[in-house]
């Protein structure tokens, strides 16, 4: 399949904004879907549809197969060790939440909890949230002055053996990468509960959770070619299988009386109510996809892009760059000199130009570059050098008018 | 709007806004590029609030920039005073504020803000699903009035 043929299969793509064609460049916000997805969204609702889980009926039976199907799928896609490690959730931020939630009855006043500054506020709310609920203390790892991770004050915080390490695979704002495979060692000798927000990671690396060895591993399928509404909860069997459920109600029990209920076991237990499962299935829809791209030559083409972009804007001038290395995925942010991120966020979109502008849902990373916020410039695999140029375009007109 | 430390009188009065002044101005743009290089030159006839007035009272929520708005009542007449750290959402406010600086309660509440956007050719901007706070802003005009 060749770029044209693959970018034709995102309908999105294909239109004009008063007369500029479109220049998608927030897939770090949400990704475009190729139509295969929403053909299997359809198809279920038109054809299957029923609820899961119940199958006294073949409808239901045929629902509830195509939705176990995608935990197969998804067991294989990030090599969990087994299929109950796959937890659906409705997104990255509720995952974290029913990991941190979860963890309350383990954790005790004192407790150290360690998160990455440049962390989503998605891996910061919940543990601040926990911490308030046990008396455990949160301390940011410090970034260098690149923006990576300070790995010396990273193994100086470990020393003091913290309960909890949270970390992001990749930043979401900067698109900064972290050895996440280091870290995790680290952390896991130090005796740590480790979790990996992969949302910014899961459309643009291969994840393999068993290499990185971390105890829990959250991402968002809409990120990666899927439906919105839908995240995923790996979490290694014993320590997921420790967790409280966040939410209860139907489907998640075993026998319920007025006098006791007891839990159901994995990965039912963490999965109350009806889950979302048209996207589930679309999900799956959207890792076939991924299947079918040559992975190695897509994961160069999208390191060449950042690099590309990240080299014009350098060379536009009057640009600042934030945390931009070689090895960023996905992302690259920035600001034009003196100007304010929506400023020029509003002029690009008069051109058909589509990129975040603001804190970036990462206000402590903001405070640490002492911004109040900046422009973000995120990648797909639909993504082609001519929208990068059309964006460069876009951006020198801007310039001409603020500057 | 409950802040108590006020601009004095003077500043509100001595903006001079002129709503039909701007629509023939817009009327001569051809392109987003001059309507927007009329907007910013627009929201440099907003003073610059002082730093004592850049305050989270007074800020507009709704925005993705710092907003400030500050509303006073001289002879039964709305008089305002706004203020931006982005120039272009400040030109934004500053074409708002033109529809209802130095008007009465009756002239602002038979406004109609959204034809008047859509006049300039800015339909867009005034959506309760953008981040420049001009659709908060515009509540709290009709609501201080």
């Amino acid at each position: 399949m060749d770029f044209t043929q693959l970018r034709a299969q995102f309908p999105t793509l294909e239109q004009t904004l008063e007369g500029y064609p479109l220049c998608y460049l927030d897939t770090a916000a949400t990704s475009q879907k190729p139509k295969r997805v929403l053909d299997a969204m359809v198809q279920y609702y038109e054809k299957d549809n029923a609820n899961v889980h119940r199958a006294a009926h073949q409808l239901s039976s045929r629902a509830t197969s195509q939705y176990e199907a995608v935990r197969d799928t998804l067991t294989r896609f990030i090599n969990a060790e087994r299929r109950e490690e796959i937890i659906f959730t409705h997104g990255t931020t509720e995952a974290i939440n029913m990991v941190a939630y979860g963890l309350t009855a383990q954790i005790k006043k004192g407790d150290l909890i360690l998160i990455d500054t440049a962390a989503h506020h998605a891996n910061i709310v919940p543990w601040q949230q926990l911490a308030q609920r046990t008396g455990a203390i949160i301390k940011p790892i410090p970034l260098t002055e690149d923006c990576r991770l300070d790995e010396t004050a990273y193994d100086a915080l470990l020393r003091d053996k913290p309960a909890i390490v949270a970390l992001s695979h990749v930043s979401n704002a900067l698109g900064t990468l972290n050895p996440v495979h280091s870290l995790i060692a680290r952390a896991k000798q130090a005796g740590a509960l480790t979790l990996v927000d992969g949302a910014q990671a899961i459309a643009h690396l291969a994840v393999d959770v068993r290499s990185i060895d971390c105890d829990f591993y959250v991402f968002s399928a809409h990120k990666m070619y899927g439906p919105t509404g839908l995240g995923v909860l790996y979490g290694r069997y014993d320590i997921l299988d420790t967790l409280a459920p966040l939410i209860t109600g139907g489907e998640m029990i075993k026998t319920v009386s007025f006098e006791a209920t007891e839990f159901n076991i994995l990965p039912n237990r963490l999965e109350a109510g009806t889950p979302p499962i048209a996207e589930v299935i679309g999900l799956g829809e959207a890792i076939a996809f991924i299947d079918e791209l040559p992975s190695v030559q897509t994961a160069r083409q999208e390191s060449e892009l950042i690099c590309y972009l990240q080299s014009q804007l350098e060379q536009l001038g009057d640009i600042t760059l934030y945390g931009a290395h070689r090895d960023n995925i996905g992302a690259v942010a920035f600001n034009l000199a003196g100007e304010h991120h929506q400023d020029v966020g509003i002029l690009l979109d008069q051109q058909g130009v589509a990129v975040r502008c603001g804190h970036h849902c990462a206000m402590p990373l903001m405070q640490s570059l002492q911004i109040k916020g900046c422009c973000r410039a995120s990648v797909g695999v639909y993504t082609s050098k001519d929208d990068i140029d059309n964006f460069i375009t876009a951006l020198t007109s801007v310039k001409e008018m603020l500057l | 709007m409950s802040q108590t430390a006020q601009p004095a009188t003077e500043v509100f009065l001595a903006l001079k806004l002129d709503s039909s002044e701007i629509m023939l101005s817009f009327e001569n743009a051809n392109n987003w590029q001059e309507r927007y290089r009329q907007i910013m030159l627009l929201g440099k006839t907003l003073p610059k609030l002082g730093e004592e007035f850049r305050v989270e009272q007074a800020q507009v929520r709704g925005c993705e920039s710092n907003a400030w708005l500050y509303h006073t009542v001289i002879e039964g007449k709305h008089y305002f005073l706004a203020d931006s750290d982005a120039r272009i959402i400040k030109g934004l406010v500053a074409l708002l504020l033109a529809a209802c600086h130095g008007k009465s309660s009756e002239e602002i509440a038979t406004f109609d803000i959204e034809g008047y956007f859509d006049q300039l050719g800015l339909t867009g901007q005034l959506s309760p699903s953008r981040t420049n706070g001009l659709f908060a802003l515009a509540k709290a005009i009709k609501t201080a009035a």
